[in-house]
């Protein structure tokens, strides 16, 4: 768990990352530099989220990484992904998808308690 | 007789088959909806179901499963898939009973199972999810499912299963994802499954 010990207060770190830095990355760095973080004790917020093949991936990885009283999972959430369905890209055949903000951290320490089609509530406990 | 053979030979290569996957969170009803479907159209059944979550750790396939609905013959493929999840405890399962040598070793069986209906998206030609209605429909699971979907211009069909119970509410399915034909059903009860059949047959026919 990365917890910084401030005057006996302990703090859970979040990384905010943005959609420029997500777009220079492989689908694999992604998923790699997301477990990573989260597999140390830190909460992820992506600014676009991942593609719906990239989380799909982020799942197969996470169950080859839980252990028994180690790491049980991540607890990941995303807004539903967005269709453009544009009258032009209707007419040419071509949706394309949009995916938006995306919160992932260990499943011990990030629970959500609501979410709906534009809001998340969660909760972080140490 | 002539133009009854022609009728048949007609239907028969109007038949079209379809690889399609039964997803969902553990414990949606995805094995109760497949024995239901296998059930009802060719006598059998897919595998034990239970109140434990991960019952089913190993994707089932039952190959030539032919429905008929609206005048549309299809031939489907059905693969019964491991309940998606993002985290498994198995602490979970010693909740539920289990000795802790065995919570584990299902616990592990479980991620595997996991790990083989992810794998199987890939290799599918649409999908039934399967939601329960009276849980929130915005879980992860069914948004990755219904992202993945979409991603790949793929048919699917959402049963909003349990609605025999009290708190079950299928419009918050409908609500939560208009975008796709969503069918209220017990698959336990074999409630309102005649229009899942014809939904069945229209979108993956």
């Amino acid at each position: 768990m990365s917890q910084n010990k401030n005057n006996s207060q302990t703090n859970i770190q979040l990384d905010f990352i943005s959609e420029s830095k997500l777009a220079q990355m492989a689908p694999m760095e992604k998923i790699r530099m997301v477990l990573d973080e989260v597999r140390s004790g830190k909460i992820i917020v992506l600014e676009r989220g991942l593609a719906p093949d990239e989380e799909a991936k982020l799942i197969e990885m996470t169950m080859t990484e839980i252990t028994p009283d180690e790491f049980s999972g991540i607890e990941i959430e995303s807004y539903p992904t967005e269709q453009n369905t544009s009258f032009l890209r209707k007419i040419l055949g071509k949706t394309t998808t949009k995916t938006r903000l995306t919160v992932i951290g260990p499943a011990d320490h990030l629970k959500t308690i609501k979410k709906d089609r534009d809001m998340i509530t969660a909760i972080v406990t140490k | 007789m002539v133009i009854n053979l022609f009728s048949w030979v007609k239907r028969l290569f109007k038949k079209k088959k379809a690889k399609i996957g039964i997803y969902g969170p553990p414990n949606a009803g995805k094995t109760t909806l497949a024995n239901r479907i296998v059930r009802d159209w060719s006598g059998d059944a897919m595998g034990p179901v239970s109140h434990i979550p991960h019952e089913t750790r190993r994707a089932r396939r039952r190959e030539d499963v032919i429905i008929e609905a609206n005048g549309t013959t299809v031939m489907l493929d059905i693969i019964d898939t491991p309940g998606l999840a993002t985290k498994i405890d198995f602490h979970g399962f010693m909740a539920c009973g289990m000795e802790e040598e065995e919570a584990k070793r299902r616990a592990k069986e479980a991620t595997e199972g996991v790990i083989e209906a992810v794998k199987w998206l890939e290799d599918l030609d649409g999908v039934i999810l399967v939601m329960d209605a009276t849980e929130d429909p915005f879980t992860q699971v069914n948004v990755t499912v219904i992202g993945n979907m979409e991603a790949r211009n793929l048919p699917l069909v959402i049963a909003a299963n349990k609605i025999d119970m009290q708190k079950a509410s299928p419009a918050r399915i409908r609500g939560a994802f208009p975008q796709h034909p969503t069918v209220p059903i017990s698959a336990l009860e074999g409630i309102n499954t005649d229009q899942l059949y014809k939904e069945i047959a229209k979108r993956f026919g």
